[in-house]
């Protein structure tokens, strides 16, 4: 078990700068999740951790103790890929033996290790079987035997259920949290998923262009985001971002109903709200369309079941949100501001 | 109706390209007639004209059954060729393959010039080898060996007295091993390609699995590396093998056979037998000898590709 801490950490890769100065604490046991748009670097500093990339500049600390000088191997980390890089000529058994092999363990010890960790993952019966005869959550599983085999201070996992199809990923995520959990070790996961950022991680750390937004539970995240970008990423549909004068003003799809929803002492903002177009997603429906404003800004409003309203396409209603859903970043920097009405 | 079914027949040609049964035979049959006629008939040719008694110039000939078999199984140079070309290939292999894939290894890490140093080591192979083998000669002064770049950089190094000279071609196993470098110099360009791109098509994460689980440089290349990259490399060897154990040019270009007819291959002694000599039953005895090994080598080592198939 161990925290892992980043200090002003840099990889550039000649002129790309894949992670632009990261300081973060994972704090010992926790579950933090990276999360990010393909290419912010959040793989890149996953590698950096793991030992598989040299950091241009800063520090990794695994338990205290700087380890960018020790090879991954002597670094005490296990890591999932995202293709699960499972030894395609060796069988189930003889790929979560692999690094115990590599310790030199005696064969007794390994075969009653490979066993415990199979009993465990519920593969024990697929031990005999070649990577190319396992479905992808049993493969998963393998990956995730062979990572948890050799007990490490830190679990690295790089979008494990990215190749899962979507039936199995509830079913796997909730697993791998229960999972998480029992063992207690400290995981970093990540993902470009926010779906599974919220539902895994004790915290999140969003990132974007190879720095970290910002880090927080996923409730922050959500109900607090630090800036338009986080504001943006992380909920389905994204934040409505609408511009006034100097700040931008942001409230959930969620959090933008029909007048009638409230009650009579809430504080309000309305807004006139051109409806062009409605999906019925069955618990929810999504209403796409526009402000009557100046800019015709486009927003989308999200009405669960219990919205029972009447709504049309192409016709105009009175929305709004509460005052306390309305979030505001500054315009220049999309940072969060305070409220300004 | 007439009409609909004028228009019926037009569409079907229109579009008889686009059917996969048409297209592809259409696309395979250049490479089947190519075979059939190039490959095919010399082959059938060679296998009839060693049943038979023929000599150059006719091809009608009387069929004798075994006779050229017997024949060269009882001749001391066929069996001096026949043991010649298994040292020549297997040994020539051997090196092959080891250096290929100390070569390819090196290839893959990426470092300044590294294009130019893949270009550089395919040279050997693009070079015709009629030139290069007679580059060698000049090197070993094959035919005149105070013409040898060797000697001449021994005796100036002072290892060699000014009266010494090494004979390289003049002993058998001096040129058989003259022989077998300059065939390893010239095989190894295209073993080193195959075995480099087998190397990167396995997939990053699988070397970075086994990093991360503790195998160093060793561990790696022996337990996933190499077993990863077997059917690969059973392809070259396969490759490797038809070509050495069918290829002359070396042979035929440096030492002609000699000294003594000591360092002929089967395919240089049937060219001097059957062409030189005439005796185009025997020659083609002696070419075809190897054939039904030669199968079933192939057949190994495609069965060993297969079922290696690992993704």
């Amino acid at each position: 078990m161990a925290a892992v801490e980043m200090r002003g950490l840099k990889k550039y890769f000649g002129k790309v700068r894949a992670v632009d100065g990261i300081d973060l604490e994972v704090r010992d046991k926790e579950f933090l999740v990276l999360l990010g748009p393909s290419g912010c670097g959040k793989t890149t500093l996953m590698r950096i951790i793991a030992g598989l990339e040299q950091p241009t500049a800063g520090e990794v600390l695994i338990g205290g103790q700087v380890v960018n000088d020790l090879p991954p191997r002597a670094r005490r980390i296990a890591m999932v890929f995202q293709s699960y890089a499972l030894y395609p000529h060796k069988t189930a058994f003889d790929n979560i033996a692999f690094p115990l092999k590599t310790q030199g363990l005696s064969r007794d010890t390994i075969k009653e290790k490979v066993e415990w960790a199979a009993n465990m993952l519920g593969i024990a019966h697929l031990l005999d079987r070649k990577p190319r005869e396992l479905s992808g959550g049993e493969r998963q599983r393998v990956a995730l035997a062979r990572a948890i085999v050799r007990e490490p201070a830190v679990f690295l996992l790089d979008e494990p259920l990215s190749n899962l199809d979507a039936k199995l990923r509830h079913a796997a995520r909730d697993e791998l949290k229960r999972f998480q959990r029992n063992i207690g070790t400290t995981t970093i996961y990540v993902t470009h998923d926010q779906v599974e950022a919220m539902g895994l991680g004790d915290r999140i750390a969003v990132m974007n262009a190879g720095k970290v937004r910002q880090i927080g539970t996923p409730h922050e995240v959500y109900h607090e985001p630090a800036d338009t970008f986080v504001a943006t990423f992380v909920g389905t549909p994204p934040m409505n971002l609408i511009a006034r004068d100097d700040v931008m003003i942001g409230f959930r799809p969620e959090s933008f109903l029909p007048k009638e929803v409230y009650n009579a002492h809430d504080d309000l903002v309305k807004f006139q709200f051109h409806v062009r177009r409605i999906e019925h997603l069955g618990s929810d429906r999504l209403l796409y369309g526009s402000l009557k404003d100046k800019d015709d800004t486009p927003v989308i409003a999200k009405l669960p079941l219990t919205v029972s309203v009447q709504v049309c396409e192409e016709k105009d209603y009175e929305f709004a949100v509460r005052t306390g859903d309305l979030k505001f970043f500054d315009r220049e920097t999309g940072l969060r501001t305070e409220a300004r009405l | 109706m007439a009409t609909i079914a004028r228009e019926a027949h037009k569409i079907r040609w229109r579009y008889l390209l686009d059917r996969e049964r048409v297209l592809g035979s259409l696309l395979i049959s250049p490479a089947i007639g190519y075979i059939v006629l190039l490959v095919g008939v010399p082959l059938l040719l060679a296998i009839y004209l060693s049943f038979t008694n023929a000599i150059s110039g006719h091809l009608e000939a009387d069929f004798v059954g075994l006779k050229n078999f017997r024949t060269i199984v009882s001749d001391p140079i066929f069996l001096q060729a026949l043991q010649n070309t298994f040292i020549f290939t297997f040994v020539s292999q051997l090196i092959v393959v080891i250096l290929a894939k100390i070569l390819a290894l090196a290839l893959v890490k990426s470092f300044p010039g590294r294009p130019l140093a893949r270009f550089l080591i395919l040279l050997p192979w693009v070079a015709p080898i009629s030139l290069t083998t007679l580059a060698w000669d000049w090197v070993l002064g094959a035919s005149n060996s105070s013409l040898s770049v060797i000697n001449w950089t021994l005796r100036a190094v002072g290892v060699l007295g000014p009266t010494d000279w090494i004979y390289w071609t003049a002993f058998p196993s001096s040129a058989m091993a003259a022989i077998i470098l300059i065939h390893v110099w010239r095989m190894l360009p295209f073993a080193t390609i195959i075995l480099l791109a087998g190397l990167t098509s396995i997939p990053q994460e699988i070397h970075d699995a086994a990093t991360v689980d503790g195998a160093g440089f060793w561990r790696r290349l022996f337990e996933i590396t190499l077993p990863l990259m077997l059917p690969i490399v059973a392809v070259a060897v396969l490759f490797g093998i038809i070509f050495t154990a069918t290829d002359m040019t070396v042979v035929y270009i440096l030492t002609r056979g000699g000294p003594y007819n000591s360092t002929h291959v089967l395919a240089s002694l049937a060219w001097q037998r059957g062409i030189f000599g005439g005796q185009l039953g025997e020659g083609a005895a002696i070419a075809i000898f190897l054939l039904p090994l030669l199968v079933i080598v192939a057949f190994l080592m495609l069965r060993l590709a297969r079922r290696t198939e690992v993704v």
